[in-house]
C-alpha cells in the first residue's frame, strides 16, 4: 500500500507544509510514501523532496501544463498516477493550491474527500475540525482512494535531511486547455512565512489605520514574527488580505500569538486559538479574545506595543 | 448568459454553536439560520452580471430541506429570476451535492456557475471544484474579482502568497471569496415580488442521482477548551511572564 503526497512547492523550492503532510502520510499506514512534484523547472524542489525524511519515491510532472498548478491540469494527471500506481491514500497540504485541485481529484475518481484532517486515528479515521473550529468530527471513510487535505499546524512536520528517495520523471502531459494562467501579484516580505511562523503578531480594527501597522511591524522585527490580520483589517484596507488569519483565511498556531486591537470573533478564534500562549492586548476589557488569551493586557495598543517593542 | 447561483441553508455565522450531548451532533434546534455568508456574495455577484449587460436569466439552486425555500426566496428578493429546491432531509456528502447540481446544470444548461468558496458549518470547500470536475468545466476558485472578456472569463483568485488571475473557458465555475463583493440588502417591496416569483422543487430521485456516501461521521465533540488566562498589570510584567513562565521568547 502507497501513498502520494502532493507537494505544495515555488518549482525552486519545497514548502514547509509539505513536510507536515509526509508526517501524516507516516502515521496513517506503514508503507512507500511517494512525493508528487508537478511543476515547471522544478529539480529545486524535487531534491528537497528526495532528502526529506521518509520518502521512497519522488515522482516530477516537469512541463509548462502544469508551470503554476491548474486544478484543470493537475487533477487528471494525479487521477492517472492514482490508477497506475494503486494508491490507498492521496494527501495535501490545506493550502489554496490543495484546497483547488483535491476535491477535482476526488470528483474525478468518484470518491468524497476530508477536508483539513487535524489527526490521523487510523487508516481511515481522521479527526477535523467544523463550525469554525467549535467542534471536532471524527470521520470515517470506505473510500477505495482517500482523497485528503492535512491542516500543518496539526502535525509536526519531518525532518528535512536523511532521506534518499529515487526520483522519477513522469512523462505524462495533461493539458486540458480549460483555462490559462494570466498573471499574479506576489506579496513579498522579509518577514517568516505567516503559517510556519514561531511568532505571530496580528492587528485588527483597532490599528486604525494601515500606516499604524508600522508599530506591529517594528515589534515583528524585534520577535522575528510574521504580521497578521484580522478581517476587519483586511477589510477596511489597511493590510493585503493574504495576511489573513481565521476560518476563511491562514490557520496558524505558533508558540507565541499576540493580537493586537483585535475582539476575537469567532471566525478570528478559529485561525489562531491552537496557538500555544496568546497575548491579547486591547483596550476593551469585555473583549472574547480575553477569554482565550493567556496573558492579557488592558490598555492602549498604541502606547503599550511601542513600550514592549522598546523592553524587548 | 444564463447562470446558475447554488446557495446554502446554515447556521447563522453569528450563533455559538453546541455539541449535542450524545456526541451525534450540533445541536441545531431553535438556532438561527441564514444564508451561508459565501452565498450571499455569490448571488450578488449574478445579480452585478445582469445589472452589467452579461446575465440574462439569474437561476438560484438549494440542495437542502424543504425549509432552505427561505433562503431560496431571499435569493429571489436579492435579484434572482427563479429558483430550483432539490429537496431532501438527509446531511448530504460534498460529492452528493455536486451530483445533484450537475443534474440541475445539464438541464438548466447554464454558461456560469456561482457557489460559495466553503459553507461555514462543514466548512469543507469541495463542492464547486467537484461540479466543474463533473461537468468538465474550468474552476475559478476564492474569486475576489470576475471579468468577462468574450469568450472567456478572467478570474482573479485569492492565493496563499497573493493574487493570481487565470482566464477560463466558458462555461465555466466560479467560487466566491469574501473579498469579491459586499452583498445588498433586500427590500421590503422585493421581498413581497419575490413570493410570486417561480420557485419549483424536485427529489434527488427524480433527477436520478444517487447520493449514496462513502464518509461515516463516527461522532463529533466540543474541542478541548483553553484554560482562562490572567491579566497583567504592565508591560514589563508581561515581558517577565513570556520570559520565565511561558519560556516563548
Amino acid at each position: 500500500m502507497a501513498i502520494l503526497v502532493i507537494a505544495e512547492h515555488s518549482n525552486a523550492t519545497l514548502n514547509g507544509a509539505t513536510l507536515n503532510t509526509i508526517a501524516a502520510a507516516k502515521q496513517i499506514a506503514a508503507g512507500d510514501i511517494h512525493v508528487l512534484i508537478a511543476g515547471q523547472n522544478c529539480t529545486g524542489a524535487a531534491e528537497a523532496a528526495a532528502k526529506a525524511d521518509s520518502v521512497s519515491k519522488v515522482l516530477v510532472a516537469d512541463h509548462a501544463a502544469y508551470a503554476q498548478q491548474l486544478s484543470e491540469n493537475i487533477a487528471p494527471l494525479v487521477v492517472e498516477l492514482s490508477k497506475s500506481n494503486g494508491y490507498s491514500h492521496v494527501l495535501a497540504p490545506a493550502g489554496s493550491n490543495g484546497k483547488n485541485f483535491m476535491p477535482r481529484i476526488a470528483a474525478l475518481l468518484d470518491v468524497d474527500q476530508i477536508s483539513e484532517i487535524i489527526s490521523v486515528e487510523s487508516s481511515d479515521t481522521f479527526k477535523r475540525p467544523i463550525y469554525a473550529g467549535n467542534a471536532i468530527a471524527t470521520v470515517q471513510s470506505s473510500a477505495p482512494v482517500k482523497v485528503i487535505t492535512v491542516r500543518a499546524t496539526g502535525f509536526d512536520p519531518v525532518a528535512t535531511e536523511g532521506g534518499s528517495a529515487t526520483v522519477e520523471p513522469v512523462s505524462l502531459v495533461q493539458d486540458a486547455g480549460l483555462s490559462r494562467f494570466v498573471s499574479e501579484e506576489l506579496a513579498t516580505t522579509d518577514r517568516p512565512d505567516l503559517g510556519a511562523a514561531k511568532v505571530v503578531v496580528s492587528g485588527g480594527r483597532g490599528l486604525q489605520s494601515g500606516d499604524n501597522f508600522k508599530i506591529l511591524y517594528a515589534l515583528a522585527d524585534k520577535l522575528g514574527a510574521a504580521v497578521g490580520a484580522s478581517r476587519a483589517a483586511v477589510d477596511a484596507g489597511f493590510v493585503p488580505n493574504d495576511m489573513q488569519v481565521g476560518q476563511t483565511g491562514k490557520i496558524v498556531a505558533p508558540q507565541l500569538y499576540i493580537a493586537v486591537g483585535i475582539s476575537g470573533a469567532i471566525q478570528h478564534l478559529a485561525g489562531m486559538k491552537d496557538s500555544k500562549i496568546i497575548v491579547a492586548i486591547n483596550k476593551d476589557e469585555e473583549a472574547p479574545i480575553f477569554q482565550v488569551a493567556d496573558y492579557g493586557l488592558v490598555g492602549d495598543l498604541f502606547e503599550l506595543v511601542p513600550e514592549l517593542e522598546k523592553s524587548l | 448568459m444564463k447562470v446558475l447561483v447554488a446557495v446554502k441553508r446554515v447556521v447563522d455565522y453569528n450563533v455559538k454553536v453546541r455539541v449535542k450531548p450524545d456526541n451525534s451532533g450540533i445541536d441545531l434546534a431553535n438556532v438561527k439560520m441564514s444564508m451561508n455568508p459565501f452565498c450571499e456574495i455569490a448571488v450578488e455577484e449574478a445579480v452585478r452580471l445582469k445589472e452589467k449587460g452579461i446575465a440574462t436569466e439569474i437561476v438560484a439552486v438549494s440542495v437542502g430541506p424543504t425549509a432552505a425555500q427561505e433562503q431560496l426566496r431571499t435569493a429571489l428578493a436579492l435579484g434572482a429570476d427563479r429558483a430550483i429546491l432539490v429537496d431532501t432531509t438527509e446531511e448530504l456528502s460534498a460529492l452528493a451535492i455536486a451530483k445533484l447540481l450537475k443534474a440541475v446544470v445539464d438541464k438548466e444548461q447554464p454558461q456560469l456557475v456561482i457557489l460559495g468558496k466553503q459553507a461555514i458549518d462543514s466548512d469543507n470547500n469541495q463542492t464547486g471544484q467537484m461540479l466543474a470536475a463533473l461537468c468538465g468545466f474550468a474552476q475559478g476558485t476564492f474569486a475576489s474579482k470576475v471579468e468577462r472578456d468574450g469568450d472567456v472569463l478572467n478570474v482573479t483568485r485569492e492565493i496563499d502568497g497573493g493574487l493570481q488571475t487565470v482566464a477560463l473557458n466558458l462555461p465555466a465555475v466560479v467560487t466566491t471569496d469574501l473579498r469579491l463583493n459586499e452583498p445588498r440588502y433586500a427590500s421590503l417591496p422585493n421581498i413581497m415580488k419575490a413570493k410570486k416569483k417561480p420557485l419549483d422543487v424536485v427529489t434527488p430521485d427524480a433527477l436520478g442521482v444517487s447520493t449514496a456516501s462513502t464518509i461515516k461521521t463516527l461522532k463529533v465533540e466540543a474541542p478541548a477548551g483553553r484554560q482562562a488566562g490572567i491579566k497583567v498589570k504592565s508591560v514589563a510584567e508581561l515581558v517577565e511572564k513570556l520570559k520565565n513562565e511561558a519560556k516563548v521568547i
